[in-house]
């Protein structure tokens, strides 16, 4: 994907956000450190640009509750910042790369301990597959078959396959 | 790292990875629900020989915020009034399963031996007059929370130095962050030798107070002097106490510290605990996350902590 064809992928995600809870009633961003929270940024600019009235935005870090701890680093500089109560509110997670699924696992407990939304759904950028739970995306940029070892690379300029072998972790 | 023993283990690298991490406890102590599962199914033992109200309960509720289990061990009501030994004490512990013991002992040293008969970590929570890692960690944490950064503060150590654990690690962690430390003690406080200490040494508080931008204020151990140390508390007061008289002389953005317990009217005054400088009751909350912090690099987070 180029630049330029992941900002039309956001803006589909906006209008499709939009659709499938007819307006911006309720609903808040969170992107999940670290790639989804300049995603999560975009998105909600394209939702305010459009529908002209501000989202409420968070971050999360979802790394004190992975089932892998150990296994990848902390970044200390990608905290939690939600400042709005979730409660009642429909929450659109977002991330940059949808994969085993297990962050997404280990962000939906988090998102517990901050309130009881009323529904969670997930954006993300790029689903490459090879799900290891029971987990899918509601609102998805590009479908992008990829085997195991390979490496989705997202940047400013746009989505790369990358080949790096990082042994199928990510 | 697999134990915290003294702060020179740690290194510049390493207390600054743990500020790092402490910010992330911050944010969950911070919550609703000031809980994370990052420990769930490891053990935490704390076994203290000496008596301590804030860092044992501390420490727990950091292990606690963590979803680790923690059991407890005080010397008194324990089998070591039957004359068990350290080390059968601490096997018979290991044998239970545990994934760290957080230590406190009236003699310096024994986190180290402990440290040599165990597979699991240790934490050293003060060992006689020797070190008192974490305490270095929160007092540098509420520092650098306040004025962004040690290096090149000034910072005051007033009063008890010869019989305090917590000067020994602040100096060592104030030095390698970068602040320039004076202590100011009578000679009968101050250690026999002040060899490799990175400090200054001044008698006169008076003269020191108005260049600080910390005062860090040591309890005054009496139940660990054993000989006659001070003509009366009254004059270590009148020479040494930071009494509102002298709280006046400090810059107005200077911070006030102590590790507690206070002696109240002794060593700080009553009223200057409650001064706008004091810190004396963030350095306690900040306590529980880099106790977290601590307990997760050592047990969690896979990382090494060796600066």
């Amino acid at each position: 994907m180029t630049s330029e064809d992941v900002r039309r992928a956001i803006t589909r995600i906006a209008h499709e956000v939009l659709e499938r809870n007819h307006g911006l009633d309720g609903v808040a961003l969170v992107g999940m450190q670290t790639g989804g929270v300049p995603l999560a940024g975009r998105l909600a600019a394209e939702l305010e640009r459009i529908e002209g009235t501000a989202v409420p935005l968070g971050t999360l870090d979802a790394t004190f509750y992975r089932d892998d701890i150990g296994l990848r680093p902390l970044i200390p500089e990608a905290v939690t910042d939600i400042s709005f109560d979730l409660s009642g509110r429909t929450v659109v997670l977002v991330d940059d790369v949808l994969f085993t699924g297990r962050t997404v696992r280990a962000a939906l407990n988090a998102l517990t301990d901050y309130g009881r939304p009323r529904a969670v759904q997930l954006a993300v950028l790029v689903d490459r597959g090879h799900r290891e739970l029971p987990i899918r995306p509601d609102y998805v940029g590009k479908n992008l078959p990829t085997a195991r070892h390979e490496l989705v690379d997202v940047s400013d300029s746009g989505v790369d396959l990358g080949t790096v072998d990082r042994g199928g972790q990510r | 790292m697999k134990h915290l023993l003294a702060v020179a283990d740690l290194g510049t690298e390493g207390i600054e990875e743990v500020l790092r991490v402490t910010d992330s406890f911050v944010e969950v102590s911070s919550r609703a629900i000031p809980k994370v599962p990052a420990l769930r199914g490891k053990t935490v033992v704390s076994l203290f020989y000496e008596n301590s109200t804030r860092t044992r309960l501390s420490f727990e509720t950091a292990a606690r915020r963590l979803s680790a289990d923690t059991m407890n061990f005080t010397a008194p009501t324990s089998s070591v009034s039957k004359g068990e030994s350290l080390r059968d004490t601490v096997e018979t512990i290991e044998a239970m399963g545990i994934d760290a013991v957080v230590v406190r002992h009236g003699s310096a040293g024994v986190p180290q031996r402990i440290a040599s008969w165990i597979d699991a970590s240790v934490v050293n929570a003060g060992d006689g007059w020797h070190e008192h890692p974490t305490q270095a960690l929160l007092d540098c944490y509420t520092i650098r929370q306040r004025r962004g950064s040690l290096e090149g503060l000034r910072i005051a150590v007033v009063g008890d130095v010869k019989h305090s654990r917590v000067a020994r690690s602040d100096v060592a962690a104030f030095a390698l962050l970068g602040a320039d430390v004076t202590l100011v003690a009578p000679p009968t406080l101050l250690p026999p030798s002040l060899e490799g200490w990175p400090v200054t040494v001044s008698h006169d508080l008076d003269a020191v107070l108005p260049k600080v931008d910390v005062v860090y204020v040591l309890r005054l151990q009496n139940e660990r002097m054993t000989e006659a140390l001070l003509p009366s508390l009254r004059e270590y007061t009148a020479s040494y106490g930071l009494t509102r008289r002298r709280a006046d002389l400090l810059p107005d953005d200077a911070l006030v510290m102590h590790p507690g317990p206070m002696n109240r009217g002794v060593e700080i005054a009553a009223d200057v605990a409650a001064l706008a400088g004091s810190v004396i009751t963030t350095q306690v909350a900040n306590g529980v996350a880099v106790r977290m912090a601590v307990l997760y690099l050592l047990l969690g987070s896979g990382q090494d902590l060796a600066g």
